[in-house]
């Protein structure tokens, strides 16, 4: 799993995301939490960040209602990943649920929670895993939104999040128990 | 060649915002690219793609039908149809009903070849792109000049000025906060519309599911915030199965913008909720127009392969010069010069296809495999058939066709020339011809062809032969390089024949779409080379080699002429490149070099043929080493000369600028020596650095050897 995560650090950051790695859910909640404070999410008259899926934190300025409105107005959206792709450094998502692609690209930082233990080789492998036919919006995310439609430049942050941060978890219901 | 075009193509490489941007990234391309690709076997990943997109081509029908089956049962609405008014007037239909009043779309390549952005807006629609690049485009009241980068032409500048004048004047030349500025001007838009319009990258037929690729994640907007999506799909779109999309993945961002993976990749299968609840509205139109034609006709159906990666662009000496807008309003390059014969029509692909030269870096590349040379080749042979050859193009082919008249001509054209030659070279020629000597002086002819001079060389009469093809420039420009290469032979102990018979090669007939001509010019050549029983047939020229190998058989091939087979085949196998040949023979120990000496520098120049059609790159490299030259490697020593046969005196505007680019490419060796194995190719070269009046020499590899070997 080590040589896994490696290798999905290395080709993440060249993709432009901040990875990190915790051995368990509650140094990870606090490393999200540290990151919640210093965007002063709880500092606005609306909550300046959204989460998606399971209330894993209760914290001041997250809220787990999304809206389109809420999304569009938090700096913040976080949510949980269902697989990491080591060779190119992608997380992969069962999006269906509208709600986990307003987190993921309305805020512009994206805060993405996966297990250690989802890392995958390849695409080749997450195709084997999952079904069509079940998720009806499969979402790949491979850093930062991106572009280089002007002279080529590459400039990070178009319509998407211009903040990437992945973060491991290597032991992920510890932090419940 | 109609005027307007000729006037475009002036504009294009006159324009150093467009050349400039388009060369540095070309050149970066390259590189970015292969290091995308590092550790993956790609002549086994494209094969796969072939075979995937192939098998679609070849059951469309099925396929679509299957996909409509299971994207309905997802509750998605199917819409297929060949024509694309009717995709228009179902998405305006669509619209109306729902009453839609704002759109946005999300690049497709599909909307811009129907022109859909029109269409919406007559209905009073208000439609914005959000690609980044299409965006800016919209905004200039443009078409996207490469289909991946839709306004690489245009420099930040421009951007601004288009952002100032169309949106909101007060911004900068400053590309971040261009984006910034772009990213808070669309927002709004994404939020506020009632329809989303996408393309799609890869449709799944056993799945019913949509592969939709971006970066800038615009698309995942696209289809989740308006409570309608249609997705207009062209039917070359679709694969079988779900895991055929893994191959596709694999390549495309790595042959589009050198990434192993883009941002965003979203596969989306039947209805999925709205951001209120309830279930989307989800149309996808497959569109034919002309797709299912291509997938009849034997020799274009493998153009549906194309991933739309746009690699051909990126790697092309002719697109880097004069960009997309060149090429035509939707689709560029050498993939979009077949599309726009197809999904347009044939005779809008006229000018354009002659804009190829040839080079073969785009089959190179090419992620589906396919062989864009050839097929531009045939778009040439088909428009050749059905308007008739320009007459002065038929004169000329009348001569070659006619062996005698045509070696007489040439002999003539020795005594002509007289006015205008100094020394081995014809610096200017006099009015309309001129342009030819502009950029690099022509060599001059010989008095005594090679044909007659090897008469006179004493060879050893033993008992391995070989037949000599000179080809043209060597048997009238060039003899010395047929000297040269009957002495290493000699040197082996091998007797050279010249089968007086031989004449043209038939390529410039051929790469001019006139088939017949170059029959003629195949049936000559074989009766004349296989008269005596040799054991090869060696050309010094990489072009003349792949006639005699591959074009021969070919063209009888394009014209149903099986009977010819057998005997083209059977020269094919003889067949050999010089450096090919002499690197065998010492090989064998039949030839040795001179004990060691240091020559020098060189710098070698690889000609389009024989590195890529007959993959002879290392042979001359190796012996020149052995021969006591140290290589030093110029940037891009595969791109073409600019050369490519009578490219150059079709394009000179477009030779000139090619040629230009290698010279300094040459120079920053600060070799002394130039070498390569095409008599074309040196004629190009040396004849630029003969104009610019520069002290490198330019000599075919036989040339340099032929001293070196005991």
């Amino acid at each position: 799993m080590n040589t896994l995560y490696d290798l999905f650090k290395a080709r993440a950051e060249i993709a432009s995301a901040e990875v990190h790695r915790f051995p368990d859910q509650g140094e990870a909640l606090e490393f999200v939490l540290g990151l919640l404070r210093e965007q002063g999410v709880a500092e606005g008259p609306q909550p300046g960040a959204v989460w998606a899926g399971r209330r894993l934190l209760e914290a001041p300025g997250v809220s787990f209602d999304v809206t389109r409105e809420a999304a569009a107005g938090a700096k913040v959206g976080i949510s949980e990943m269902d697989w990491a792709l080591a060779d190119t450094g992608t997380l992969v998502q069962d999006a269906t649920a509208v709600e986990q692609r307003l987190v993921s690209t309305l805020p512009p930082i994206h805060v993405a929670l996966v297990g250690t233990g989802q890392l995958l080789p390849d695409l080749a492998a997450m195709l084997d895993r999952i079904d069509p036919g079940k998720a009806g919006f499969i979402a790949m995310i491979t850093g930062p939104s991106r572009t280089a439609d002007i002279e080529r430049v590459l400039t990070i942050g178009v319509h998407g999040p211009h903040r990437l941060v992945v973060v491991f978890v290597d032991q992920p219901e510890r932090g419940n128990a | 060649m109609k005027t307007a075009f000729k006037e475009s193509i002036h504009a294009a490489v006159n324009n150093a915002n467009l050349t400039g941007a388009l060369g540095r990234f070309s050149e970066a391309y390259r590189v970015n690219r292969a290091k995308a690709y590092e550790g993956i076997d790609f002549e086994a990943l494209r094969e796969r793609i072939k075979a995937v997109k192939s098998s679609a081509a070849g059951q469309q029908e099925a396929l679509c039908e299957a996909f409509k089956r299971n994207a309905e049962a997802k509750g998605a609405k199917v819409f297929r149809t060949a024509d694309p008014a009717a995709v228009k007037a179902y998405i305006l239909a669509l619209a109306k009903e729902k009453g839609v009043k704002r759109v946005v779309k999300s690049k497709s390549m599909a909307s811009e070849e129907i022109h859909l952005n029109k269409a919406l807006e007559e209905a009073g629609i208000q439609v914005n792109e959000t690609d980044l690049g299409e965006w800016i485009i919209q905004l200039a009241h443009q078409t996207p000049s490469h289909m991946v980068m839709p306004a690489i032409h245009m420099t930040k500048e421009e951007v601004t000025e288009i952002f100032n004048t169309e949106v909101e004047s007060g911004q900068a030349p400053d590309i971040p906060k261009l984006v910034k500025f772009a990213r808070a001007k669309l927002r709004p838009m994404f939020l506020g519309a009632d329809m989303g319009i996408s393309g799609a990258n890869i449709a799944v037929a056993e799945t019913g599911s949509l592969v939709i690729v971006t970066n800038e994640g615009n698309a995942r907007l696209v289809t989740s915030l308006p409570r309608i999506h249609v997705a207009i799909v062209g039917i070359e779109k679709l694969v079988e199965h779900f895991k055929d999309i893994q191959p596709i993945l694999q390549a495309l961002p790595r042959s589009a913008t050198a990434q192993l993976l883009t941002s965003y990749v979203s596969i989306i299968t039947g209805q999925v909720p709205n951001t209120d609840g309830s279930p989307k509205e989800l149309h996808i139109i497959l569109m034919d127009n002309h797709r299912s034609d291509m997938a009849k006709d034997p020799k274009f159906k493998q153009a549906l392969q194309c991933i739309r990666c746009a690699s051909c662009l990126n790697v092309c000496p002719v697109f880097r010069l004069v960009g997309g807008h060149v090429f035509g309003k939707v689709y560029t390059g050498g993939i979009g010069t077949i599309l726009t014969a197809w999904f347009d029509e044939l005779k809008k692909s006229d000018d354009i296809q002659a804009l190829c030269i040839q080079c073969g870096n785009c089959k190179e590349v090419c992620p589906g495999k396919i062989d864009i040379p050839e097929l531009i080749l045939e778009l040439r042979r088909r428009l050749a058939v059905e308007q008739g050859q320009p007459l002065v193009q038929k004169a000329i082919f009348s001569v070659v066709n006619n062996r005698r008249l045509f070696h007489g001509m040439l002999r003539m054209a020795w005594l002509t020339q007289k006015p205008f030659k100094q020394g081995k070279f014809i610096r200017h020629l006099p009015m309309f011809l001129s342009d030819l000597t502009d950029f690099r002086s022509l060599p001059a002819i010989a008095e005594v062809p090679f044909r007659d001079q090897i008469k006179q060389i004493r060879q050893p009469k033993g008992k391995e032969k070989v037949a000599f093809y000179s080809g043209c420039l060597i048997d009238f420009s060039y003899p010395e390089m047929g000297e040269a290469l009957v002495k290493v032979l000699n040197k082996a102990g091998i007797e050279v024949v010249f089968p007086d018979k031989q004449t043209c090669c038939g390529a410039p007939a051929r790469y001019s779409g006139a088939y017949e001509v170059a029959a003629q010019n195949a049936q000559d050549n074989i009766d004349a080379l296989l008269e005596e029983d040799v054991k090869y047939v060696v050309s010094a020229c990489p072009t003349c080699t792949v006639a005699l190998k591959q074009d021969f058989i070919g063209t009888f091939e394009s014209l149903g002429m099986t009977d010819r087979l057998e005997k083209a085949q059977k020269l094919a196998a003889k067949a050999i490149d010089f450096s090919t040949l002499v690197k065998q023979l010492v090989d064998e120990k039949r030839l040795t070099f001179k004990e060691g000496k240091d020559l020098g520098a060189f710098t070698y120049h690889d000609s389009c043929h024989l590195k890529r059609t007959l993959k002879a790159s290392e042979a001359p490299r190796e012996l020149m080493r052995q021969a006591g030259y140290q290589l030093t490697e110029m940037a891009e020593c595969d791109m073409c000369c600019g050369m490519g046969g009578s490219y150059s005196l079709k394009l000179p505007e477009i030779s000139a600028p090619i040629l230009e680019r290698k010279l300094q490419n040459i120079k920053a060796t600060h070799a002394p020596l130039t070498v390569m194995d095409c008599p074309g190719c040196v004629m190009q070269i040396r004849g630029g650095f003969d104009k610019e009046g520069a002290a490198i020499q330019v000599e075919h590899t036989a040339q340099r050897l032929v001293d070196r070997l005991e």
